[in-house]
């Protein structure tokens, strides 16, 4: 990969009144990969993250997504962009087919709800109202809103909060399948696991600054290499091996 | 990814979305529909909105004199004589029997002997009947008196020279002003309820944040909204005019032209209170406030704005009240249109003050509407 950045972030900070959620961060995100933006609550993900995707002011530095500055051209980045807010709903009283109909108006993009519900496996769920589908349906379905106007660069806020081993499991595929049909994943998570396995790069963030930037394996050999041990050892697998194996990767529908 | 964004087809996609969205939902369609249809029903069933005095005849009381077959043939009074003499009494003790009445047996060249109770308890009646008794022994005293000319040569003049005429006209049924009442109070729940709860529910849910994620702009969705709202509304208007047409006999003077009339008369007021519902969306902090926000704008208006009963019938007072609130205007622009045959060129006081309103509403609602 030529580490091509497509989202630059530098000197970023945003305060709520006296409060500073984001005290000064920099990094950049390369064309093509996962990034996993990682840290406790309220270290400031989110609001950094809403920044970029130009839901949020900033209240100083600079960010250009793919080309485009926030402050200038927010239009043309929303048009290159996917965004998976967390908690967010969906127009109440639609179906899924309907619902990507209005999607695809907003982004004035003509796609068709089975196209867009297929690429989720939901094509069965058409004529089902969000409400009524499971954990892993639902951020499945969010993904597919994410992707109506073939974005650049998705962002995922949590999504596999809440999600049973195996749907976690599902989406995890979804999201490297995503990645690898060339869209670049920016994504949060509180499960070191999921980003372990699934960021190409992962940013610690905490107390609104960034606390480090590389790869998952690189930070784990630094970690190593300091003498860092568990206390205790791990084993050739672990206990959400045993539940995949004992119940099969199959994944379930509630 | 190059072809121009589109503001027209985000806009429409949002009222697609909006209109089947409230099509689904079931408190949209009872506001707007079932509880106009309902009132129009009950009210044009009790009918005429004339009075009815009911007069009790005693048992024993003769009724083959002229009064009585005069009163028999009167619309107003209505004669009970189902009742004992000791039912009669109570009732017109309680004014559920306006006044009681017993005739002497009728004998040729005498006077016809007749008592009537009367009742505090019935207000005004016991005032119509007397007038109708007078009314009724008037034409009969007339009679014998011209027997009495044909043997007599002096001319007894008479006190009243009396003309009566009747204007030909068109019937105001209570249809006629109980339907734009209705019409209007529809527009105003769906316009102040339905548009605070859709735009506060979609802030709470973040489903405009989402939206806001998209390149759409924001008048977009307050116009596709609106959009949505209005076809709703108008339709719904509609039905009900055509219901209260073909079923309750509902006068529409110049047919299409006064239908059409109505309807922008309908967007008109819409309009306006779809303003309430944008700045009660923005006040509300839950779902469950906005119900009491609501209805201190609504019932108000339900009561004092000639929905069920007209604005004349309230004291004074209470009549300066009525005619500063948006709906008195509305219904009045609403039946001078339908009844009337008014034209908008002939409703600019009513829709002159609607603007007002207008104006003043939107410029609280864009202060006080939250986007997140």
């Amino acid at each position: 990969m030529a580490n091509k950045p497509i989202i630059t972030v530098k000197n970023l900070v945003k305060n709520y009144g006296d409060f500073e959620a984001v005290k000064g961060i920099s990094f950049e995100v390369y064309e093509g990969e996962i990034f996993g933006l990682l840290g406790p609550n309220g270290a400031g993900k989110t609001t950094t993250l809403e920044i970029i995707e130009t839901l949020r002011e900033k209240t100083s530095g600079e960010v250009t997504v793919d080309g485009f500055d926030i402050e200038t051209d927010a239009d043309s980045i929303k048009k290159r962009i996917g965004v998976q807010l967390q908690a967010a709903g969906y127009y109440p009283n639609l179906n899924l087919s309907e619902l990507i109909d209005l999607f695809s108006g907003l982004y004035g993009i003509t796609k068709t709800p089975a196209e867009m519900l297929g690429k989720v496996a939901l094509n069965d769920k058409a004529k089902a109202k969000f409400k009524e589908l499971s954990g892993g349906q639902k951020q499945r379905f969010s993904i597919a809103t994410t992707l109506i106007n073939n974005p650049r660069i998705i962002f995922l806020d949590e999504p596999t909060t809440g999600l049973d081993p195996q749907a976690r499991r599902n989406l995890w595929d979804l999201i490297r399948e995503i990645r690898d049909a060339g869209t670049t994943v920016v994504i949060t998570t509180h499960y070191m696991d999921e980003a372990e396995v699934l960021c190409d790069r992962v940013a610690f963030v905490d107390g609104g600054h960034i606390i480090g930037i590389d790869t998952p394996d690189r930070f784990i050999d630094q970690l190593v290499a300091t003498g860092f041990e568990r206390a205790k050892q791990t084993k050739g697998a672990n206990l959400e091996d045993v539940f995949i194996n004992l119940t099969g990767k199959e994944w379930r529908e509630s | 990814m190059n072809q121009k964004y589109n503001n027209t087809r985000a806009t429409l996609a949002i009222a697609r979305a909006s209109f089947r969205s409230i099509l689904r939902s079931p408190s949209a369609v009872v506001f707007s529909l079932a509880f106009p249809l309902i009132f129009i029903v009950v009210f044009a069933n009790i009918g005429g909105g004339g009075m009815s005095v009911d007069v009790g005849v005693a048992k024993g009381a003769d009724t083959l004199n002229p009064v009585y077959k005069a009163l028999a043939q009167n619309k107003i009074i209505h004669l009970i004589k189902n009742q004992t003499a000791d039912e009669m009494r109570k009732n017109l003790a309680k004014g559920s029997i306006d006044a009681i009445i017993d005739m002497k047996p009728f004998v040729a060249m005498k006077p016809i002997g007749m008592s009537v109770q009367y009742s505090h308890a019935s207000g005004d009646k016991g005032s119509v009947l007397k007038s109708v008794l007078n009314n009724i022994f008037y034409r009969i005293q007339s009679e014998q008196f011209k027997k009495i000319q044909q043997f007599s040569g002096i001319p007894i003049p008479n006190a009243v020279d009396l003309k009566e005429t009747v204007v030909t006209g068109r019937e105001y049924k209570y249809i006629d002003f109980i339907l734009p009442g209705q019409l209007g109070f529809s527009l105003l729940s769906s316009g102040v309820f339905g548009t605070a709860f859709v735009f506060l529910s979609l802030r709470l849910t973040l489903v405009i944040k989402r939206f806001f994620a998209t390149p759409v702009k924001r008048y977009s969705i307050v116009l596709g909204e609106a959009l949505a709202r209005i076809v709703f509304s108008l339709l719904g208007a509609l039905f009900i005019i055509m219901v209260g047409h073909f079923v309750f006999g509902f006068t529409l003077i110049h047919g299409v032209v006064t239908v059409l009339n109505m309807l922008v008369l309908c967007t008109i007021g819409l309009i306006i209170f779809m303003g309430f519902g944008f700045t009660i969306s923005g006040i509300a902090k839950n779902e469950s406030s906005v119900p009491p926000i609501s209805n201190i704008i609504t019932m108000p208006q339900f009561l004092l704005s000639g929905t069920f009963f007209s604005v004349t019938a309230f004291p004074v007072w209470l009549q300066h009240l009525s005619n500063v609130l948006p709906l008195t205007h509305l219904n009045n622009a609403m039946r001078k249109v339908a009844f009337e045959g008014a034209g908008l060129g002939d409703v600019t006081h009513q829709l002159f003050i609607l603007l007002l309103w207008g104006i003043g509403i939107y410029a609280v609602a864009v202060k006080t509407f939250k986007w997140e």
